[in-house]
């Protein structure tokens, strides 16, 4: 194999896969996708449920499908792949140091780089869970693998703590596998993950759904024996008298995704303390020239379809770096969230991407708002340079818009753009 | 019956594990039982892994002299059986002047117990030393003797190394009761069996009030377990100067909550000290969060809680001996002892901290007992007190990582993200002299899973390893031994007929 490349892409999930292809048909001859798992295809290839490809195939897909029609795309334009290899660092002058028990201990240097590592999910010791320390605790994800991937059940009976859509599809899929689900558990006054998995997952299984409602403690030494669930009140205070003591050998959390940069750190890469990913301009570049990130590597996604897009973005854009011989300087107007909105990637847009293209913005709400609200981009003098309504705003739905090429002009001239969602 | 040993070792913590290294130096035909799946499995995997100068404990007192003779035997130690030791030193601080006259205590305690070089440094000095302590910082008692150590490892070690050089040991071996010769023990029962043997010395942590008992011995005396929780923050966040510990001023009770980096250069808070029934209750709990993390916050203000990674309990086995010297008034004292009222055991109890700063030298105090009681205790002529180490992936420059991968491919292959932890390594855990066969015991010697994720990723992945290597189906594959399951059955299989 080579030692040099113009663009590797680490990961091969639908942002992994998705900016090998566009880096190829975007002119990047040489591209590399390192994987750390014995498959391409990362997290889609547990996610044996449906629900994707809605936008992008107008087509209700499971996630190894899904991820087959990338694999098949990816591998036919000759984009080289090593599989079962992890890469221990990168360096912000983009080498990158992998190790693999086939091919052994390599060293490459890349012209343009795509971070697309995923995400990893929140732990119980992250949410301060109390209690003892049995087997049976596990994230929903692992879970998800040792039942897709493996083949094995990890529980009879199940308590599940999170909403997050993970968690619910869990349940389902346990319910499916002959186990007992007692109860889902969520801390929050309201839903965390999609409705749709709400209703298919839970409500057509007769799950019932805790709202407002934790774990108080968990019971048993060995194996979990019990959870003893308790509810809160809005500042998640348990409410003394509430507690409910629930019998079930293992507890399932879904209770959060963080976004994996140990990597990116290292290559000197500034994260957003909000979203956990690096800051990224609307190409996905990061604040090291050459350093793109896509997907969930960036913030946690609710649809996959929306990763992928992500993924050709920052392909395209690790491509155009690569195979320009110099570096134009970037004039970049930082964008950041105002009322309502938790954040708002991307966090800067360079002035000249309007001139030809749409830029598409993604968001989070801090808080649910069931009514008519409106979004609009304006800039500090208060100039609108875009806005969309949406009939709710929902913390676990991402919000997107775009600002158009007419809004160009108005770039040009402004020092900071402010998205802010509000009520009509 | 089978064959007779000189020496049964009930309790494979680090101090029943550290007799068995000291004893295999001799000709003698060593066994050590220990009930539970792997060794250390007690009080020596959940503890502050700081190896203490010696001043806290009262003059006179058993605890005073074995870790005071101890503390200076552990460079030598740690280099024979390769265990990562940091003599970083430590600091008691003050935050008023009715703390600073403790200080003083203390300072005048640890010279009366002979500890070296200690001195009391200001307010500035300590600033200096560790920027983010309290702006509320008095003073501080400094003592350069004291360390940090791998608590996990020096365990793992001191028993590879007791084997290296003929001790048996078996897991998952319960004592039972003793084999009585009129008034001499000579031997114990196990569920495996009887096993006769002309010692037997009792370092069973917090069970060695009832093991004991059932020689007959000091029926007043009792563990009372006291736990102890802590929360682990991540490495890539650091937040200290490198290696510093930190304690605040003692009070009557315990040393306190404890601020330090681990030698795997994580930040580790704790412990609380609160009393409980049961001496497998390693519960963690709400109040007990918040109790570590309020007293973590008094010596670094800025430690930040979005950090913690891990939190856990141990269990410190709390006797009631008295201090036999006479005219110190202290309860609470460790046993070292040959009991008058039998013969064959050597009786030891309430080991709590400072037990694992104090190993060594309750090792030699063993040794010490067994000569004055008549043994004539011969050297082997071929005892190798050097237990290497085994490579260590992220320890390694990327020169010497390739020239692994190069030499042995499954190094090459990372199980856990995290903490880069290679199939190598842990499959060298799983035939190494004491095997590794649950996943917890991979942990503790290879630290997979106990990074940033928590084993998400690397779990399935060890529990394959495990099956394939061990010959045995991934339901059986525990977490720490019988009744710890991960997995409980195939998909599609719900007990109906095929």
């Amino acid at each position: 194999m080579k030692h040099k490349y113009d663009v590797i892409i680490i990961g091969s999930g639908p942002g992994g896969l998705a900016a090998a292809i566009a880096a190829k048909k975007n002119g990047a001859d040489d591209v590399l996708i390192i994987e750390r798992d014995i498959e391409l295809g990362g997290i889609l290839l547990q996610c044996i449920h449906n629900g994707f490809g809605l936008e992008i195939f107008n087509k209700d897909m499971p996630g190894p499908s899904y991820a087959q029609h990338f694999i098949e795309e990816a591998l036919g334009s000759g984009i080289e792949v090593i599989l079962d290899t992890m890469v221990l660092d990168i360096t912000p002058e983009r080498k990158i140091t992998a190790t693999s028990k086939r091919i052994g201990f390599i060293e490459l240097q890349a012209r343009a780089i795509v971070l697309a590592m995923g995400c990893r999910e929140k732990t119980r010791a992250q949410i301060m869970l109390p209690g003892t320390r049995p087997a049976g605790v596990y994230t929903a994800g692992t879970a998800q693998r040792w039942v897709n991937i493996e083949g094995y059940m990890p529980g009879k009976r199940f308590v599940i703590l999170g909403s997050g859509d993970i968690g619910m599809i869990m349940a389902r899929r346990l319910t499916i596998e002959g186990a007992k689900v007692e109860r889902v558990l969520e801390i929050m006054p309201y839903l965390t993950g999609l409705t749709r998995n709400y209703v298919q997952c839970l409500m057509d299984y007769d799950i019932t759904l805790q709202k407002s409602h934790t774990i108080k403690n968990i019971l048993g030494n060995k194996r979990v024996e019990a959870i003893e669930s308790v509810a809160v009140d809005e500042k998640w205070n348990p409410i003394p008298g509430s507690e409910e003591i629930i019998p079930c050998d293992t507890v399932l959390l879904s209770v959060g995704l963080i976004p994996e940069n140990e990597l990116s750190k290292n290559a000197g890469v500034t994260l957003d303390p909000i979203t956990g990913g690096p800051f990224v301009d609307d190409h996905f570049m990061t604040n090291v020239p050459g350093i793109f990130a896509a997907g969930n590597v960036v913030h946690v996604y609710d649809l996959v379809d929306w990763v992928t897009e992500a993924g050709y973005v920052a392909g395209r854009g690790a491509a155009n770096f690569a195979m320009k011989e110099e570096v134009a300087k970037i004039s970049h107007v930082p964008l950041s969230a105002g009322e309502n909105i938790r954040y708002v990637v991307p966090h800067a847009i360079n002035r000249e991407s309007l001139k030809e293209e749409t830029v598409r913005l993604q968001m989070r709400v801090k808080t649910p708002i069931e009514e008519r609200v409106r979004i609009i981009v304006e800039d500090e003098q208060g100039n609108l340079l875009a806005r969309k309504s949406e009939a709710y705003a929902r913390p676990g739905e991402i919000i997107t818009m775009e600002i158009k090429p007419n809004a160009y002009d108005a770039v040009q001239n402004a020092k900071q753009l402010i998205v802010s969602l509000h009520k009509r | 019956m089978a064959k007779e040993y000189d020496v049964i070792i009930i309790g494979g913590g680090v101090v029943g594990c550290m007799i068995a290294r000291f004893l295999s130096q001799y000709q003698l035909d060593i066994l050590l039982i220990e009930k539970e799946i792997d060794i250390g499995m007690g009080t020596s995997s959940a503890n502050s892994a700081v190896i203490h100068a010696g001043y806290n404990a009262l003059p006179g007192t058993l605890k005073a002299k074995a870790n005071v003779m101890s503390n200076p035997l552990w460079d030598q130690i740690s280099t024979e059986l390769s265990v990562a030791f940091n003599r970083s030193s430590d600091y008691v601080v003050a935050t008023s002047t009715d703390q600073m006259n403790t200080l003083e205590e203390l300072l005048q305690r640890g010279k009366t117990n002979g500890v070296p070089e200690m001195e009391i440094i200001s307010a500035d000095e300590m600033r200096k030393r560790e920027p983010l302590i309290t702006q509320d910082v008095a003073g501080a008692l400094w003592a350069p003797t004291g360390g940090l150590i791998d608590t996990f490892a020096v365990t793992v070690a001191a028993a590879e190394n007791a084997v290296m050089n003929g001790t048996e040991v078996l897991l998952d071996t319960p004592f039972e009761d003793f084999i009585w010769k009129g008034k001499r023990i000579i031997g114990v029962h196990t569920p495996r069996g009887a096993y006769k043997s002309r010692w037997v010395i009792n370092a069973a942590g917090l069970y060695a009030d009832d093991v004991m008992h059932k020689a007959g011995v000091r029926p007043d005396f009792k563990i009372r377990p006291r736990r102890g929780e802590y929360v682990i923050l991540d490495k890539a966040d650091f937040l200290l100067t490198r290696e510093t510990v930190l304690f605040p001023t003692p009070t009557e009770k315990s040393k306190g909550i404890v601020v330090t980096s681990t030698l795997h250069g994580n930040i580790i808070v704790g412990p609380n000290a609160n009393f409980v029934d049961s001496k497998e209750d390693k519960t963690v709990t709400k109040e007990g969060i918040e109790e570590i993390w309020t007293g973590a916050k008094k010596l670094v203000p800025s430690i930040n809680r979005r950090y913690i990674i891990a939190n856990f309990a141990g269990l410190r086995a709390h006797g009631n001996a008295p201090c036999l010297t006479p005219g110190i008034d202290y309860t609470g004292d460790f046993i070292i002892e040959i009991p008058k009222e039998v013969m064959g055991f050597i009786n030891l109890g309430g080991i709590e901290s400072p037990g694992l700063s104090s190993s060594p030298g309750i090792a030699l105090m063993v040794i010490d007992l067994l000569k004055d009681a008549g043994e004539t205790l011969l050297e082997k002529p071929n005892w190798n007190p050097i237990r290497e180490a085994r490579p260590v992936f992220r320890h390694l420059s990327h020169a010497e990582q390739a020239s692994l991968v190069k030499a042995n491919p499954s190094y090459g292959r990372v199980i856990c993200r995290c903490e880069t932890v290679t199939e190598g390594e842990i499959l060298a855990e799983i035939h190494a002299p004491i095997p590794a066969t649950t996943y917890d015991a991979i942990k503790r010697r290879t630290w997979t899973g106990t990074g940033r994720c928590q084993g998400g990723f690397d779990m399935p992945r060890v529990v394959k390893i495990l099956s394939d290597e061990l010959g045995i189906p991934p339901e059986e594959i525990t977490k720490k031994g019988k009744g710890s399951p991960y997995l409980i059955r195939r998909t599609k299989d719900m007990g109906g007929k095929a």
